[in-house]
């Protein structure tokens, strides 16, 4: 059983004063938000990983982007796309909990409708932070499936947040910019669920065969794995 | 003296045809969206008209619920429900707001604004609105995608075949090149961000 803890609460302003962040101001209502540039280490050695040779298929798990099926397809691959969280948070997956007036995601639905791929069929997975934001129960399934579904030595990129920055921590829609700039977007609403630390996305991901870790801006880790 | 008479003074007027009327779907809950091609893309989703001009564009209401094949050779904006296939060769489909379609499709340029179950081939264009709502494969040349839009599965960009029949040849550009101007996105005026439920 994977034991995710707590740590301890800090509000987002707290970090924010520290540390200076820089982060993406929401979007009037009726306006897109805007778009901020972050270059990324992590995603430059994903890109670097899926170069060669054309005609590989890349599965992005994160929103429709026109940006990242652009990006995909202009290196001559295919492009899949599957807004995990959403689908996660699709009221037809709500069952009631074990306790009084609680409630679940039903994982065998979950998993019936959705990620459904044949084994071993893409190259390459954009997991972006998803666990970040994932029901509890979704986690270790959904990483269990996305391996299943990748190819050896295919190659996984996840972000993951390095402070508990709480319920209000706003999530941010990534949008490939070139092959080392993201841009950053505030999304919908999701609430952060949980803050891994280095060792628990290790026995998240115990199952690859090599990971790296890289720190980037706004307390995320970007992680690499490889299949 | 001649004195003008009143009639004469005042032509009367020719009568002039109307000029045809944009097709109005019924209203619907969803905002007025943007208007960014002409013809198929001249519907508005406010206060439905009466004089609709049918002879551009066949329409199907919303109220029309098809189950079968769908083919035609005239362009259609299709604001119902169809179960099966819809196959109209070189021509456009525009599927609206209130359109859902269980079906694959085949069109010259597809617009997408409901909800569509099925892959989708556009000989040209794919295009997905904010409010698009799309399950399945997309086969085009081109693509645009608003932010907003929902779309689960594949893309394939496939480029024309050049015609070996006497036409002129189009020399094909670099991969990177050319697949990065297939796919382009469009940010609407105003639009709603898609959100999932608030905790």
């Amino acid at each position: 059983m994977l034991h995710l803890p707590i740590l301890a609460r800090f509000p987002l302003s707290f970090f924010r004063n520290l540390f200076g962040g820089s982060a993406p101001p929401p979007a009037a209502p009726g306006e897109c938000a805007p778009r901020i540039p972050r270059r990324s280490t992590g995603f430059h050695h994903f890109t670097n990983a899926i170069l060669r040779p054309d005609g590989q298929t890349i599965l992005d798990l994160g929103p429709t982007s026109s940006s990242n099926l652009q990006f995909i397809t202009g290196l001559g691959h295919k492009a899949y796309n599957e807004d995990v969280l959403m689908a996660a948070n699709a009221s037809r997956l709500t069952i009631p909990g074990p306790e009084k007036d609680s409630t679940m995601v039903d994982v065998a639905s979950f998993l019936a409708e959705d990620l459904q791929y044949e084994p071993e069929s893409f190259d390459a997975v954009l997991m972006w932070d998803v666990c970040d934001y994932l029901p509890e129960t979704l986690v270790k399934p959904v990483v269990e499936r996305i391996y299943r579904i990748t190819k050896p030595r295919g190659a996984l990129l996840a972000f993951f947040h390095t402070r508990d920055a709480g319920p209000e921590a706003p999530y941010y829609r990534y949008h490939i910019k070139n092959e080392e700039t993201l841009e950053l977007q505030q999304g919908p609403h999701f609430q952060l669920q949980r803050v891994f630390q280095n060792r628990h996305v290790e026995n998240l991901f115990h199952d690859y065969n090599s990971i790296k870790f890289f720190l980037g801006k706004e307390n995320i880790r970007e992680v690499l794995l490889v299949r | 003296m001649w004195k003008s008479r009143k009639e004469d003074e005042k032509p009367s007027s020719p009568i002039k045809p109307e000029p045809p009327a944009p097709i109005v779907p019924a209203p619907s809950s969803s905002p007025a969206r943007s208007v960014e091609s002409p013809k198929m893309d001249s519907y508005r989703t406010d206060n439905a008209r009466t004089d609709v001009a049918r002879t551009d564009v066949a329409h199907i209401g919303k109220s029309v619920i098809i189950k079968g094949e769908l083919s035609g050779s005239e362009d259609l904006y299709l604001d119902g429900e169809v179960e099966g296939n819809i196959d109209l060769h070189d021509h456009n489909l525009v599927i609206g707001p209130n359109g859902r379609v269980r079906a694959n499709v085949q069109a010259k340029d597809v617009v997408i604004h409901g909800k569509v179950d099925g892959n989708v081939t556009g000989a040209d264009k794919v295009e997905l609105k904010k409010s698009a709502l799309l399950n399945g494969d997309i086969t085009t040349q081109r693509i645009v995608i608003e932010d907003g839009a929902f779309f689960k599965g594949a893309i394939d960009i496939r480029k024309a075949e050049p015609n070996m029949a006497g036409s002129k040849v189009e020399i094909p550009r670099p991969a990177a090149q050319a697949a990065s101007a297939a796919i382009t996105s469009s940010v609407p005026a105003a639009s709603p961000s898609a959100g999932a439920e608030k905790k």
